[in-house]
């Protein structure tokens, strides 16, 4: 579904992805995880076309799409939760969902408005709060459902678990896994390595923008090398 | 806490010195070739003291005046109110604006040829702001050359008349067309410019627009200016006491009455009022698409609006535009109004007060930016004595606001944009 191959990206002279190649298939859940600095938001961003790749290909369904403008990739079937949520604090919750759907008729719109509040029932008690007075954790199944909203058969999501106490973690992980269930591919970046590894079907370790290890889920649990880095022994 | 304060105002009286002493205790006095400075008088110069200490005093007693200041508004202001339903307030609200509008289409009847006249300056200020609002307020796109696009609109029905005998009705699309375009075209090579930078090359273009009127003598008239402009007609009838344009009659012949000047002032009037009624509920429409959505979504948050897929570029450039093209429109309005104008009427000046307008009206908000308007434009009338101090008056009234309301007069409510609901 979603090919990286050989990717470099740059902010300007200084090259952040040194040759990354990472594949997530149709279905799968596929986790990323590494440490600070690593350039895992650069890698979900260079498959968003900002920044572009320097050289190296990104294949999204079969379609080369490594000089698409941004605004193209984002329409073709693609989501992204972005790296700290970034919701449109002004507006309400409903009418981010409603910015979620912006290329969709209203029907759509409606349908999956209610999919997100049923998915979220938060949401739709806060229906019409402004979002920016809203918790952590509402923010981002704000941010989730937002993008849930175009219909993608694929979504990106960049440290969802940022800055949430765990049972709200918990909660926002199981919605990930149901994703996966409804036929949505899911690409995942965590720092919560534990948890994003016992869910993943396949997970990738990115070391100082290279891809230092990749297996399935299970297995990277119980590598060591993994439980010492990421693990905390 | 008090060796801060006391701090603080020491410096902030130390500021107001460094300011005024040297624009007011200085003169300079020409004899023959030769410019000397002397010293102010004595009242001055105790004048400019005495400011410094009311500022040191103010600084140092600041928490306490502005706490008395906090509880007179919580006194006067009372309880707050149950906030109404969200429809009703609507409907309250189109009521009581369309009351607002039948009144203003009546009103000029009873009112002298002077206040009429400043009525209709009144309203192109409404259509500017009312544009420039969909820039800096909605898009958040902070615009400092946005007069370019009025002087656009302008020069294009003042040319066209003098050039090729064009009409006001025929010039009026033209000119917001055109400047549109402009707005169009100076839009590509900012839209990746945000804040700071993006001001300063608006700002830029603003005066290489007016330096170009100002320069391109063959053509605009240079410093002189147009003059000559036609007024608008109605249906072929022409408001001055003799016909001009060949095949059209003139209204007070075809009406049977006695000719007035006041005709034409009317008439003028109700056209801007009509306009800026148009600008109003076109961009109010604007605002409840898809686009003006698109607009503030890319305000609050550019990566995020990106990320769901709608192009930064075409949302940037379509607040631009729309907004050059209101610009337009008051521009060919403001040139049938003047019948005369030059480069002068488009000075960076008139671009900073319609962004005044829109920021004391409340960023975003239409009625806000239209009482804002009023203000801006009948208050320095009212106070002609003290047109002298006019900028000093507003400068202080913007302090004023920045302390008192923050977000405005009228701080935009959003508009709720409901889908609905299927049964
Ligand atoms: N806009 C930018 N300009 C220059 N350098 C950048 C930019 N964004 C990221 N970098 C650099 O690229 C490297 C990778 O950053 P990136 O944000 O991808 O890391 P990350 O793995 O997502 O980290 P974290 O877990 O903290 O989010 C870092 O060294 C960072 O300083
Ligand atoms: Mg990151």
């Amino acid at each position: 579904m979603l090919v990286l191959e050989n990717v470099h990206t740059h902010y300007g002279k200084i090259e952040a992805l040194h040759g990354v190649s990472v594949e997530v298939k149709k279905g799968e859940i596929v986790s990323l995880i590494g440490a600070n600095g690593a350039g895992k938001t650069t890698l979900l961003m260079t498959v968003c076309g900002n920044p572009r790749a320097s050289s190296g290909r990104v294949i999204l369904n079969g379609r080369d799409i490594t000089r698409d403008p941004t605004a193209n990739i984002m329409r073709s079937g693609i989501a992204i939760v972005p790296e700290g949520r970034r919701i449109f604090s002004g507006l309400t919750v409903e009418e981010n969902l409603h910015m979620g759907g912006f290329f969709n008729t209203k029907a759509e719109i409606r349908k999956s408005q209610d999919h997100a509040y049923e998915l979220f029932p938060r949401l739709k008690e806060r229906e019409h709060q402004r979002a920016g007075t809203m918790s952590g954790g509402e923010q981002q199944m704000l941010a989730i459902g937002r993008a849930l909203m175009s219909k993608p058969n694929m979504i990106i999501l960049d440290e969802p678990s940022l800055g949430l106490a765990p049972l709200v973690i918990k909660q926002i992980f199981e919605i990930i896994g149901h994703l996966r269930d409804e036929g949505i591919t899911v690409f995942l970046v965590e720092q919560n390595a534990h948890q994003a590894l016992n869910l993943a079907d396949r997970g990738y370790v990115l070391e100082t923008g290279k891809i230092r290890l990749q297996d399935t889920g299970k297995n990277l649990l119980a590598n060591p090398e993994v439980q010492n880095a990421y693990l905390g022994g | 806490m008090a060796a801060l304060n006391f701090k603080h105002a020491l410096f902030c009286a130390f500021i107001t010195l460094l300011i005024s002493y040297p624009i007011l205790g200085f003169n300079l006095e020409a004899k023959g070739i030769n410019v000397t400075i002397v010293g102010a008088d004595t009242t001055t110069i105790l004048g400019v003291l005495l400011a410094a200490v009311v500022v040191f005093l103010f600084q140092l007693f600041r928490d306490q005046i502005m706490g008395r200041v906090g509880d007179l508004r919580s006194l006067t202001a009372g309880k707050p109110k149950e906030p109404m339903a969200e429809n009703r307030r609507a409907k309250i609200e189109s009521w009581v604006l369309t009351g607002i509008v039948v009144l203003a289409l009546f009103w000029p009847f009873f009112m002298s040829r002077g206040a009429v006249d400043l009525a209709t300056l009144v309203l192109i200020y409404i259509m500017l702001a009312l544009g420039l609002n969909v820039v800096v307020g909605l898009a958040g796109l902070l615009d400092l050359g946005y007069v370019a696009f009025y002087a656009v609109g302008a020069y294009t029905f003042a040319l066209l008349s003098q050039y090729l005998g064009v009409s006001f009705w025929v010039a009026l699309p033209i000119g917001a067309l055109l400047a549109a375009a402009f707005g169009l075209v100076l839009g590509f090579p900012v839209l990746r410019l945000r804040g700071d930078y993006l001001a300063i090359v608006t700002l830029g273009f603003g005066e290489i627009i007016r330096i170009l009127l100002n320069n391109w003598t063959t053509l605009t008239g240079g410093p002189n200016g147009i003059g000559g402009i036609p007024d608008p007609t109605l249906f072929g009838m022409e408001f001055g006491r003799r016909v001009k344009e060949e095949g059209n009659t003139s209204f007070h012949e075809t009406f049977g009455i006695a000719y007035s000047g006041e005709h034409k002032v009317i008439f003028l009037y109700l056209i801007a009022l009509v306009l800026a009624v148009f600008t109003a509920l076109v961009i109010r429409r604007f605002m409840r698409m898809p686009v003006g959505r698109a607009w503030e979504a890319l305000r609050e948050d550019e990566i995020a609006a990106r990320s769901l897929g709608l192009s930064r570029t075409a949302v940037k450039l379509s607040a631009f535009t729309i907004g050059a093209f209101f610009a337009g429109f008051a521009g060919t309005v403001f040139a049938s109004k003047q019948g005369f104008i030059s480069p002068e009427s488009f000075v960076f000046l008139e671009s900073a007060i319609i962004l005044a307008i829109v920021v004391l009206g409340g960023m975003g908000s239409q009625i806000g930016v239209v009482l804002a308007a009023i203000a801006v434009t009948i208050l320095p009338e009212l106070a002609r004595e003290f047109s002298e101090y006019r900028m000093l008056i507003f400068g202080a009234a913007m302090v004023l606001m920045m302390v008192w309301r923050p977000q405005g007069l009228m701080p935009m409510r959003r508009i709720h944009i409901e889908l609905k609901k299927q049964e």
